[in-house]
């Protein structure tokens, strides 16, 4: 149960990662990136963890819930 | 109103406003601060079983439980600091500015009794800078407690800008540790504020000026105000079109229309704003409603922080409404992208709409917008602009009708009945 997580603060609009992941990430007018908190298929886990490196900003993370959440 | 309050005897009555300034007079009204006199795990279980008991939330606008608060901070380690949250950057809100220059022992009192409780080794005190009348109230009131009892660890008093955004609490926090008031992101709530590596507690004024009663008085004072599921006394800032503007302190579910009546209102308001300016209006069939959050929250609005404005009939609510975007659209912290451009977009979106400058696009795009700068900052500035906006789409709908249908508002270039910090442009267009 993988969730793509963006950091507003660090994202500068490079729009990368919705290019990587369209499927789960699309950007707002203004070429930010939208996620919808849904979890990721295990199909795009791979290809999340590289829009995550690629990054510039480093503003994306993957994070899997603890169990306490 | 159910309320215990007339069964009990005057002076037992739960209230946070109306009590002595100075420290002498402070002492003689409600007791000396009891606080303990050496490190006591019996003390802080009686204090933190008390503040439990009293379900106090905190009064900044997040509503917050100050138990479980504690119970973080308690739980980052010792050495902390508890930060007195004087900012009150909300320009209809002057509670915590009332609170300050009437009580301030109350609410420091308050900020050493957490102290204690959670470990920390010191308070500091946040008062904008420029905000002259209250920080020369709290410096008072620091020196008169300096060396006695009632401030056992050292008070600071300390003065970050003056900005909206600036009392969001991480902005706070950093501001201390660095001097940039910047909030920050942070997706896991549940860990410990931090000023470097001390932990930090973060509290209002308001909120504090209640933990220092209900360590005085017992949870059961508190809870004979308001309603079971949202108890106690609150403090809110009353203005629009009413004869005494001003701070009123009153029950918990205490219907809208009945707080604005305290004031004395000039005439019916056409519509109320309620909780701040990132709260919402709520229109005339949900006057009666309890100011609770609740209840609040089942007409679209929350509790945010104490405001009630009343809005005459003689004003126009989207105008008034793109006047508070295009100001929190210049409040932003200028961090994240949806806030950066998403506010004045929905800013200018909403002046076109009040001045009949629509297209057939707008009302869509302004739809889309709101979808999707909601939830999308670091800190909750930009979900406030939208949950107003939205709130005056649904309050104004007929105005919206008639706005969009191209007829000229007769209201539109009215002075507002709002307040703001500094003159605005014309309607942020």
């Amino acid at each position: 149960m993988i969730r793509v997580v963006i950091d507003p603060i660090a994202c500068d609009a490079y729009g990368f990662c919705a290019e990587l992941l369209p499927e789960a990430i699309t950007l707002d007018e203004w070429g930010y990136p939208m996620v919808d908190g849904a979890p990721l298929p295990a199909d795009l886990v791979e290809v999340a963890r590289r829009a995550a490196r690629d990054c510039p900003r480093r503003a994306i993370t993957l994070r899997e819930p603890k169990s306490r959440s | 109103m159910v309320s215990a309050s007339g069964t009990l005897p005057e002076t037992k009555r739960y209230r946070i406003l109306g009590h002595p300034t100075d420290l002498a007079g402070h002492v003689a009204a409600l007791g000396p601060v009891p606080l303990p006199t050496s490190s006591s795990p019996a003390w802080r279980e009686a204090f933190v079983s008390a503040l439990e008991a009293s379900g106090l939330p905190g009064r900044g606008g997040a509503g917050f439980p100050a138990a479980i608060k504690l119970a973080v901070a308690h739980g980052a380690g010792g050495r902390g600091v508890v930060v007195v949250n004087g900012m009150e950057g909300e320009p209809a809100s002057d509670k915590d500015k009332l609170l300050l220059l009437r009580s301030p022992h109350l609410v420091l009192d308050g900020a050493q009794l957490l102290a204690a409780a959670s470990g920390a080794r010191s308070v500091t005190v946040c008062v904008p800078e420029g905000r002259d009348h209250v920080a020369a109230a709290v410096a008072t009131a620091l020196a008169e407690r300096a060396g006695t009892g009632h401030a056992p660890l050292p008070e600071t008093l300390v003065h970050p800008p003056d900005r909206f955004v600036a009392g969001e609490e991480s902005a706070l926090v950093r501001w201390i540790a660095s001097g940039a008031s910047l909030p920050a992101f942070r997706p896991d709530k549940g860990l410990p504020l931090r000023v470097g590596r001390q932990a930090a507690l973060v509290h209002n004024a308001e909120t504090l000026a209640h933990v220092a009663m209900i360590a005085r008085t017992g949870p059961d004072a508190f809870r004979g105000h308001g309603l079971v599921e949202d108890p106690g006394t609150c403090l809110i800032t009353i203005s629009g079109t009413v004869e005494n503007p001003g701070v009123v302190e009153v029950d918990r579910g205490t219907p809208l229309i009945d707080i604005v009546r305290r004031a004395t209102l000039h005439q019916a308001p056409q519509a109320l704003l309620v909780g701040g300016y990132g709260g919402a209006w709520v229109g005339p069939e949900h006057f009666a409603t309890p100011y609770a959050s609740l209840s609040l929250r089942a007409v679209g609005s929350s509790a945010g922080v104490g405001v009630v404005i009343a809005l005459g009939p003689d004003a126009c609510g989207l105008m008034e409404t793109a006047r508070i975007a295009h100001y929190l659209a210049g409040q932003s912290a200028g961090q994240c992208g949806p806030c950066v451009y998403g506010l004045p977009a929905i800013a200018d979106d909403m002046a076109r709409l009040a001045r009949g400058r629509t297209d057939v696009a707008l009302m869509a795009r302004l739809d889309r917008r709101l979808e999707e700068v909601d939830g999308r900052g670091a800190c909750r500035h930009p979900d406030g602009a939208v949950q107003l906006v939205r709130s005056a789409l649904s309050v104004f709908v007929a105005d919206v009708r008639s706005h969009t249908g191209g007829a000229t508002c007769p209201h539109v270039d009215i002075p507002t009945q709002l307040r703001f910090p500094t003159l605005l442009g014309a309607g942020g267009a």
